[in-house]
């Protein structure tokens, strides 16, 4: 009965994180068009907009190759994959000790790593810039990445995200100057990782500034509703981190009831919205930043992570 | 017959390959001959020391009546020296078999064959050895053999210069472990590892053993900053030795580290802990940094060799401060995490450079900016070497990811040394190490990308065609070590158990018995990673989505030109090339150093010249420290060059004071 109950939450957490990562897209999208005085696509309009590519034909490059038609589905399945170890309203998860946050961290990594292939396979100009300045924000936003995970591990004494969420939860941890700036560190790198203004912008189409956009440029149909799916999953899983770790008190603990299994999905939307919300101000307040000004942004994020680290190597109690 | 006995006949066999292949080097079988007879060799060496090591065999020692004639000549197989020989000969039959094939593109085969076999015997004793004299001696042949095999292809002026700088440093590091050896054996002067082990000594003198080891062995495993060879070495010799000198070779010197330090020095210094991280984190990031700049493939490879040794000396520092803080289950894992490393390495590093090796064969190129595309004609090989990239860039589920995620769990315990130092110098470290490791993959996306990917952009690229069964064989082989070193590992941190309880006195929790193959690190940390589940849910979810998609979608696919924004450009090269992917990471971590030296050469208005861009990297290591140091060389034998044109009374008096000042010494010191 447990085994099926911890499997039902597994399960249901999953199907969450495909269904309501569009739904975070397209509230984001709405709130910057508000805060911009526009009307703005419906909530839903990333559903349609995944539904209309899966309908149309794909057209593929001559000298596409097969790495080229593969990647989706391996960029859809590792964030998939990575998504689904993050609670998102119950901790309770069943294969959450299958991998820790590091390897989290590497399936991301393993998705961008076939994400700048992807780019790089049909040999335009364009791909390369995408996939080269890609590797380079990864090459900052990774160690950082780490850095703040080492700095919550240190705090937890494990790097598995069920233990750290537990502890967290329970009020003992304390206001911490470390924790501090691994939440800073944090939304640096959530900003960075997703393509998110100052680093990206994701409804660019000025072909010089763009990233993400540059790498998937050559995609269409189905496998343009992958990359976008699997974007829209990365976000969520972001904005469930940055929930699970730093505003703990809602989830629902491994034997809890259902009732509290109920509040906690309830109160997960709301965290949803709430920094939902703030992305979009936070989009909407500044500029998009010059590529090379990016190390500066995202190696503060470094400098946070390895300087939290740091604190709780010179004592735990910081 | 003892397990020591079997592997030195194995040895023994293999020098008898090597005069075998002198007397038919010419003949027209002689590769397949050669290359055979090593592979059989090898494989059963592979599984006698596989035996020892999983507790089949017994660990045996063996004299031989040879060598000095007071001592005579100690071999012996403990469960260290078994997982090495392990090592050793599973990377030499990959390297065998593929060379059944790649060997037969040779065209001076008679300055290659002899000194195959003879390499992987020196290999062999090295890790065989049990006392000093046949250690140094075995080092010195497996040096010199290989440097036969560098400098095969001796009409390029580049390999000779290569070969060169490898003999030179290779000279200097042999003189080390010379010393090393010399103070660890004392002034009784008894060479078997057994009386050193027995002997006692300061903790100072051990330390200077330390660092003499560590420039003995650090220069032929290429830690920065005695790495300078490396990258003009490995490339130059033919693939399948550049896969043993840098897979295995390397990890001959980091059995010698391991061998003396560990076992032979006894007791060290705390900060000898913080040393060996330093040069190891150094050696990962610059490694590193210089791959990512190289257009090279096999230098790129050799430049990765010095980053990935870098992190196996990253484990070990971290194992020896955990030994001298009595940490015995937090050393363990850092050596397990070194000792896994290795073998990881191993395995796809030679997979990497088979790769480069089937591309030379194909195309006659190494240069990257001359290939692309190559997915289309050598589809097998693309698919292997990507396995292979995806395996060193540290990604689940493949065996890279293991062993640095082992690491990262090894840093996670250090807060609890008691040295300051060493509590700010970890987690330093610990940044350096997650640095390597983001810039591996942008090292391999790029790889991968510009050599395989794209449109061709050479003739002979356009035009290549897939290799040989025999290099694909051996690719495919190692590929599926890779897989299973990163699904199951615990099955090999359980076979390294006996080699952690001897040195660090620890060991990690029995693995295997673990539900589901999960491994879990230290019982206390809770941290547990499994590489199977990994492996099942990605492809799971992958082929849900394929599944999702073909049932529910539309399944019309259309062929076209590439859209590239409206203007696509006819010409392969407008595509990013290997130093255009890198500029942007060149810009970031190297723009202010003397490293990189752009210029760009605009002509006025008006001139109808093209404007050109130049682009040259250095190894900031070679610029300010190899030549001056070689420069301080020349200029002091220019002034001892003097002391050949003096008189007979001046060498007279030149004699008299140097045997007074040398008696003044004698009096003083004692």
């Amino acid at each position: 009965m447990e085994l099926i109950s911890a499997l039902l939450v597994q399960m249901m957490q999953m199907l969450l994180v495909l269904a309501a990562a569009p739904l975070l897209t397209g509230f984001v999208r709405k709130v910057k068009a508000r805060l911009l005085r526009r009307r703005g696509p419906p909530i839903i309009q990333p559903y349609r907009d995944i539904l209309r590519l899966l309908k149309k034909e794909v057209v593929v490059a001559d000298n596409a190759s097969w790495i080229f038609r593969v990647a989706p589905y391996v960029i859809f399945a590792t964030t998939w994959v990575a998504a689904a170890l993050v609670p998102t309203f119950a901790t309770g998860l069943l294969f959450s000790w299958s991998a820790d946050l590091i390897a989290i961290i590497a399936l991301l990594a393993s998705a961008r790593f076939f994400l700048a292939l992807a780019g790089m396979d049909v040999g335009t100009a364009f791909g390369g810039i995408g996939s080269s300045r890609e590797v380079m924000i990864a090459s900052l936003a990774e160690p950082a990445m780490l850095l703040i995970v080492f700095t919550m591990a240190l705090v937890a004494r494990s790097t598995q995200l069920s233990v750290v969420a537990d502890l967290f939860s329970t009020f003992g941890v304390g206001l911490r100057v470390s924790l501090g700036m691994a939440l800073l560190g944090l939304i640096i790198v959530a900003i960075a990782e997703n393509g998110r203004i100052p680093v990206d912008n994701p409804a660019t189409h000025l072909e010089l500034t763009m990233v993400h956009e540059a790498m998937v440029l050559e995609y269409s149909g189905r496998h343009l509703a992958m990359i976008e799916l699997a974007a829209a999953v990365k976000l969520l899983l972001y904005v469930s981190l940055i929930g699970c770790i730093f505003l703990p008190w809602t989830l629902a603990g491994p034997d809890s009831p259902t009732a509290a299994h109920l509040a906690g999905f309830i109160l997960y939307l709301g965290k949803l919205a709430a920094l939902g919300f703030m992305l979009a101000v936070f989009e909407t307040a500044i500029a998009k930043m010059r590529v090379f000004r990016l190390p500066d942004f995202v190696g503060g994020a470094l400098m946070l992570g390895l300087l939290g680290t740091l604190l709780l190597f010179v004592s735990r109690s910081l | 017959m003892t397990s020591v006995a079997f592997l030195m006949l194995c040895a023994a066999a293999l020098l008898g390959a090597a005069a075998l292949a002198i007397a038919c080097a010419r003949t027209h079988a002689a590769t397949s001959m050669v290359y055979g007879t090593t592979l059989a060799i090898t494989v059963t060496a592979a599984l006698v020391s596989i035996a020892v090591l999983v507790g089949l065999a017994a660990p045996a020692g063996l004299v031989l009546p040879i060598g000095l004639p007071w001592t005579g000549a100690h071999f012996r197989i403990d469960a260290l020296s078994a997982f090495f020989l392990a090592v050793i000969n599973v990377g030499g039959a990959a390297a065998s078999l593929y060379a059944l094939g790649y060997g037969e593109h040779e065209d001076e085969p008679h300055r290659v064959l002899p000194f195959f076999p003879a390499f992987l015997a020196g290999m062999n004793l090295v890790v065989l050895a049990n006392d000093a004299f046949s250690y140094l001696l075995s080092w010195e042949f497996m040096s010199l053999a290989s440097w036969a095999l560098v400098i095969a292809h001796h009409h390029d002026p580049e390999n000779r210069r290569a070969g060169f700088v490898y003999l030179i440093m290779a000279g200097i590091g042999t003189l080390a472990l010379l010393l090393g050896f010399g103070l660890l054996a004392g002034a009784d002067g008894n060479y078997t590892f057994e009386a050193i082990r027995a002997g006692t000594r300061t903790p100072l003198t051990a330390a200077i053993v330390l660092v003499l080891v560590l420039i003995g062995a650090g220069s032929k495993a290429g830690l920065v900053p005695l790495h300078a060879w490396l990258p003009l070495a490995h490339p130059a010799a033919p693939s399948h030795v550049s896969a043993l000198m840098s897979g295995v070779m390397t990890k001959v010197a980091v059995y010698g580290f391991v061998r003396i330090v560990f076992d032979l020095a006894g007791p060290l210094p705390w900060w000898s802990g913080a040393l060996v991280l330093a040069v190891g984190g150094l050696s990962a990031v610059l490694g590193v940094l210089q791959a990512l700049m190289q257009d090279d493939t096999k230098r790129l490879l050799a430049y990765s060799t010095i980053e990935n040794i870098g992190i196996v000396f990253i484990g070990l520092g971290l194992a020896l401060a955990f030994r001298t803080n009595a940490m015995e289950a937090a050393a363990a894992l850092a050596m397990t995490a070194a000792l896994l490393h290795v073998l990881n390495h191993s395995l796809f590093k030679s997979l990497l450079f088979f790769g480069a090796g089937a591309v030379l064969v194909a195309t006659g190129e190494r240069n990257m900016d001359r290939l692309g595309g190559l997915i289309h004609r050598m589809p097998v090989t693309s698919f292997l070497f990507l396995v292979g990239c995806t395996a060193i860039s540290a990604l689940p589920p493949l065996n890279g990811f293991v062993s640095e995620w082992l690491t990262f769990q090894a840093i996670l315990l250090s807060p609890d040394l008691s040295q300051w130092a060493l509590k700010i110098m970890v987690p330093a470290i610990g940044g350096l190490l997650a640095l390597a490791a983001a810039l591996a993959g942008a090292t391999f996306v790029k790889m991968f990308g510009i050599a395989f990917l794209g449109r061709p952009r050479s003739n002979e690229a356009a035009t290549a065609g897939e290799v040989d069964r025999f290099s694909l064989a051996a690719m495919v082989l190692l590929a599926l070590l890779c897989l299973i070193t990163g699904i199951v590992p615990g099955f090999f941190i359980d076979a390294v158990a006996p080699i952690t309880r001897q040195f660090t006195g620890g060991a990690l929790p029995l693995q295997a018995s673990l539900p589901w193959l999960t491994i879990m690190p230290a019982a206390t940390s809770e941290s547990s990673y499994n590489g199977l589940l990994v492996f099942l849910f990605i492809a799971i979810s992958a082929m849900l989505a394929v599944w999702a998609i073909h049932r529910f979608a539309s399944h019309a696919i259309r062929r076209g030109p590439a859209w590239d924004c409206g203007f696509p450009d006819p010409s392969p090269l407008t595509q990013y090339s290997g130093s255009s992917f890198a500029q942007p990471i060149r810009r970031v971590f190297l723009a202010r150093t003397s490293a990189t030296h752009e210029e760009v050469a605009m002509p006025p208005p008006g001139d109808t010249r093209p404007a050109r861009f130049s682009l040259a990297v250095s190894d900031p290591v070679w610029t300010w420290l190899y030549l001056p140091f070689a420069g301080a060389i020349e200029f002091a034998s220019l002034q001892l060059n003097h002391l050949q044109f003096l008189t007979i009374r001046r060498y007279l008096s030149l004699v008299f004071f140097s045997l007074v000042s040398l008696l003044l010494v004698l009096a003083i010191w004692s």
